[in-house]
């Protein structure tokens, strides 16, 4: 027999780390598999769309994926997913905070609230590339 | 036999990445909008310095699906921009991710528009 109180240490112990476990292993799996589906997107796309550029079709793929991730978050299939680093995840990240106040109207509730935390990414993301694109300028003039 | 190669690595390299989001989340409490920018910004570190290249060549969609692709194409764009002046340097990057940045809001405003908000969930 075990006393409650050691039976509760136990669980303390174990409960968390084969949660944890189990959200890293979720996390492979789930993110794999949209990673997968992108690039069976692309080669889709490649056979059936030849006219398009290469370039063409990775921005395709990419929206596609971001409809993806939207339509199932407004199912409120997306969290089962639990994972925000593919795109999809951050067509989640726009969608979600937008449907939670989308009944305080439509300017103060979805045009704000979409950027939650999607602005934060959109800002230092625009804010960087123009660093980036200046840097390289310099490197190309000066070198 | 090659393409069943080529989908093991994305799933390798894509479950990786988030793997290691994960234990960002699990270990750090950082926010998602924090996360999704560290990210972000991995992927353009990635890109300036030249080496998503590679990743990109051994893993396919396996990188450029999470946010790090993201990151990597707007320092891409201002990159391929910079060889043709100061301007085109500035807007590369945007140009190069309109049309997902497009997509994302236009999507995002539908679909938000359009769905009932439910009851907030703890």
């Amino acid at each position: 027999m075990i006393d409650k109180t050691a039976y509760s240490e136990y669980v303390n112990k174990t409960v968390p780390k084969t949660q944890e476990l189990k959200t890293l292993l979720t996390a492979f799996i789930t993110g794999g598999i949209i990673c997968m589906i992108g690039e069976g997107i692309l080669d889709l796309y490649t056979a059936t769309l030849p006219m398009l550029a290469q370039e063409e079709i990775a921005t395709l793929t990419t929206i596609t994926l971001i409809f993806i991730g939207g339509f199932l978050t407004a199912l409120g299939l997306y969290d089962k997913l639990g994972t925000i680093i593919p795109i999809t995840g951050f067509a989640n990240s726009i969608v979600s905070p937008a449907i939670e106040f989308n009944r305080e109207g439509v300017f103060q509730g979805v045009m704000s609230k979409m950027f939650d935390i999607a602005g934060p990414v959109i800002v230092s993301g625009v804010t960087l590339s123009a660093i980036v694109g200046i840097i390289f300028y310099l490197i190309e003039v000066f070198a | 036999m090659d393409i069943f190669l080529r989908y093991l690595q994305v799933f390798a390299v894509g479950g990786l990445v988030c793997f290691i989001g994960q234990i960002l989340i699990n270990k750090t409490k950082m926010t998602s909008a924090r996360i999704l920018v560290l990210f972000l910004t991995l992927g353009v570190v990635l890109e300036a310095v030249g080496v998503f290249r590679y990743i990109k060549e051994f893993g396919s969609s396996g990188i450029t699906v999470p946010i790090i692709g993201f990151g990597a194409n707007l320092a891409k764009g201002a990159i391929d921009g910079s060889k043709y002046g100061i301007i085109p340097a500035i807007i590369g990057g945007m140009q190069k991710v309109a049309g997902g940045l497009t997509a994302a809001i236009v999507f995002g405003f539908i679909f938000s528009v359009v769905s009932k908000s439910k009851t907030k969930r703890m």
